[in-house]
């Protein structure tokens, strides 16, 4: 009886802790001996005329007022939208891939503030939470189609997966509005982002590679593979290190969590006692990687991070060699002024493309609010909207 | 694991019994050789100290899960317990230092509650202990869930975060002691003391054989609870530091209590109860972690390491299987 318990208890153990511990296998590490810089293969995400576009962006002057960037636009292409004039206050619906993670969370309060702000011309504001599930998000809009929305706002959960759900919204004949993920229909009136993923992971390499000695240790701290926004970072971040000889001694996935990647980066400190440089594709675990070396009695090598005050503090306070390539949280504003114009009648741009300004030395006092809570993201563009700060912390 | 039986002289000191201390302590002098074989800068004072730093927490769920496991019973829930303790610590300190000790005392009781709740459920409503804390795993993850919205909120206070991270500076001959050690030696003290005290020894009789225990006076449930608010209260420390180690995470705890359980078997502490020391189980720990650190040394994949915890239970069932049956 008792050897029964045991063995069952040993099966249910080995079930649970495969379940459990669903680490992504370390594919680009394992490979890293064969290809020369240890970078690997490049992604299947790549698309070289995208990466060349995304790079000119990151030069490119914006039209629109300069103290609004989520009203600027780079390279205005601008579509008619006079079939979709109709007289207000307009219901306007949201349908959101998730809350998830503090990007998001900063991003929708923006949003909110800017309903806010535009209380007169909008009588409802509907949003639903699809909680990082497609099959949520896909039967959402559906609803949203039955519910009488002016206008509807997409931010997909997957490309491939919500654009039937999408094309099934613009034939329902009111204006859709896309922005941060993508999707693989041009039916929608406009698609909102900033300049992307190639262009964030550029900034990024080309800084740390050029402020590392020569020939040092790179590691890179990816959140995880296969979603299109992190995979064009990872890409160009590649294409960087491979062209600059940086010696690239492990690619690994973080999950976005600062627990995991204090880990890894403390095995990669002990395995090879020293790196170099850290590359990131998002910031969100940047201080942990930061207090990783802190906590070893190594000094912080050149690392990028991403506009999150806790990283921008901590790079003012330690003197940290740093960059943070953002990718502003105020492009949630722009949804809702978008869909009031086109609203009007008036022309808007597709795609909206917006700026992505950096974080240097330079400005980073700038961005620097140390009343604001950690977690908060400096580019939120939300400082004249109401509720400000209280909203957000 | 048996055949690695090899004790240096010190050891003689120790019996040789089943469940005894002899083979993990050949195991740990033979992944103490191979690290100092592969790495020797590992023994230098900073990164020992460091590295037993982040070893704590592990070693003290293990001494926690020692409790519940030596008495017959299992408890899953400890990593969603840290996790969810992480969380809620973050959200209630808001960065802000003054909430740090209230905070601290607190989730010290919610741990203690937990596993009262665990102890009460498994012994009154004879839930089958695997049932119980798997249930309260998926309630404190789904909770704490609910109640963040998905995302962290607030922020843990530098105060909060000493005890994982800070340590003392310019010690003699060891540079630098993390916080995190010494809360380890406190705690580990505190669990001998327990395992060897009445109670500790009664929960070993409970575990072998529940139905003489009642029989001779013993009262099985409430043993049982106390080893489960053991567990709960082990898991709030780790907790404390873990969050302070790494900040806050919705994966702080993620994987632990299969961490913790492996510790344990490693140590020589039989599942289904009955068999087994304390010392061993943290031990059982701290090998554990050497283990991983050897991996990384060799630049084994950081996946694999679930495969070995896997491996570690399966062995420690077929090895110690037909020796209960020939009891």
């Amino acid at each position: 009886m008792r050897r029964t318990i045991a063995a069952l208890a040993a099966v249910t153990l080995l079930g649970l802790a495969g379940c459990a511990t669903d680490e992504p296998a370390a594919g680009p590490s394992g490979s890293a001996s064969a290809a020369g810089s240890g970078t690997g293969e490049q992604s299947k995400f790549f698309v070289q005329a995208d990466y060349d576009a995304e790079l000119a962006l990151l030069d490119a002057t914006a039209t629109g007022p300069a103290d609004r960037p989520w009203e600027q636009v780079l390279n205005p292409k601008m579509v008619e939208t006079a079939k979709f004039k109709k007289a207000g206050p307009h219901k306007l619906c949201f349908s959101n891939a998730a809350l998830n993670n503090p990007w998001r969370q900063v991003g929708f309060k923006t949003m909110q503030a800017e309903v806010e702000a535009q209380g007169s011309r909008i009588k409802e504001f509907v949003h639903v939470d699809a909680e990082g599930k497609d099959q949520k998000q896909i039967a959402d809009i559906n609803d949203l189609l039955g519910k009488g929305c002016d206008a509807l706002i997409v931010s997909p959960n997957t490309t491939a997966t919500l654009t039937p759900a999408v094309t099934a919204a613009c034939k329902a004949g009111l204006p859709v509005i896309v922005f941060d993920r993508g999707v693989d229909t041009p039916c929608p009136v406009t698609f909102i982002n900033p300049i992307g993923g190639y262009g964030f992971g550029h900034v990024g390499a080309e800084f740390v590679s050029q402020r590392m000695k020569p020939g040092g240790k790179l590691l890179a701290l990816r959140i995880l593979p296969g979603v299109d926004v992190l995979e064009t970072r990872w890409s160009a971040a590649k294409v960087a290190f491979d062209k600059a000889g940086v010696d690239v001694v492990g690619v690994e996935f973080t999950d976005g969590d600062p627990a995991k990647t204090k880990k890894i980066v403390n095995d990669y400190i002990q395995r090879h006692g020293t790196i170099d440089g850290v590359w990131m594709d998002a910031g969100a675990v940047a201080v942990a990687a930061v207090e990783a070396f802190q906590d070893a009695g190594k000094p912080v090598p050149p690392i990028n991070g991403e506009d999150q005050l806790d990283f921008l503090k901590l790079w003012k306070d330690k003197g940290l060699t740093a960059i943070a390539p953002t990718y502003p949280t105020y492009q949630w504003r722009t949804p809702i002024i978008a869909a009031l114009r086109i609203l009007d009648g008036q022309p808007v741009s597709n795609p909206w493309k917006l700026p992505q300004p950096t974080v240097t030395q330079e400005n980073l006092d700038s961005y620097l609010d140390l009343d604001m809570p950690p977690l908060h993201y400096a580019m939120c563009g939300c400082t004249d909207l109401p509720g400000y700060p209280q909203r957000w912390k | 694991m048996q055949t690695v039986q090899r004790p240096p002289l010190p050891l003689r000191l120790l019996r040789v019994r089943p469940g005894g201390l002899v083979p993990i302590i050949a195991l740990l002098a033979v992944l103490l050789i191979l690290v100092a074989v592969r790495q020797p800068d590992f023994f230098a004072p900073p990164s020992l100290m460091s590295f037993l730093g982040r070893s704590a927490p592990i070693i003290l769920l293990a001494a926690g899960q020692y409790f519940v496991i030596v008495s017959g019973e299992f408890d899953l829930s400890v990593g969603a317990l840290v996790t969810a303790q992480v969380v809620v610590a973050a959200r209630l300190i808001d960065s802000e230092p003054a909430h740090t000790w209230p905070v601290v005392l607190l989730l010290l009781g919610f741990g203690a509650l937990v596993g009262l709740v665990n102890g009460l459920i498994t012994t009154r409503l004879r839930v089958p202990s695997f049932i119980t804390t798997l249930g309260m795993l998926l309630i404190l993850l789904g909770a704490v869930y609910l109640w963040s919205d998905g995302a962290p909120k607030g922020g843990l206070s530098d105060e909060f975060r000493r005890f994982g991270r800070w340590a003392f500076e310019d010690v003699p001959v060891l540079g630098r002691v993390p916080y995190a050690l010494i809360v380890l030696l406190a705690f580990a003290a505190l669990a001998v003391l327990v395992a060897r005290s009445d109670f500790g020894r009664t929960l070993i009789a409970v575990g072998d054989n529940p139905r003489t225990a009642e029989l001779s006076g013993v009262r099985v449930w409430r043993h049982r609870t106390i080893a489960f608010v053991l567990s709960g209260v082990a898991a709030a420390v780790a907790a404390i530091l873990i969050g302070g180690y790494s900040g806050v995470s919705f994966q702080a705890g993620a994987g632990l209590e299969f961490g913790a359980i492996t510790a344990v078997v490693l140590g020589g502490v039989a599942l289904g109860g009955g068999r087994g020391s304390v010392v061993g189980a943290m031990l059982g720990a701290l090998s554990l972690e050497l283990l991983f650190a050897l991996m990384n040394f060799y630049g084994v994949s950081g996946a694999l390491r679930s495969t070995v915890q896997g491996a570690i239970i399966l062995l420690a069932v077929a090895v110690s299987a037909p020796r209960s049956s020939s009891r």
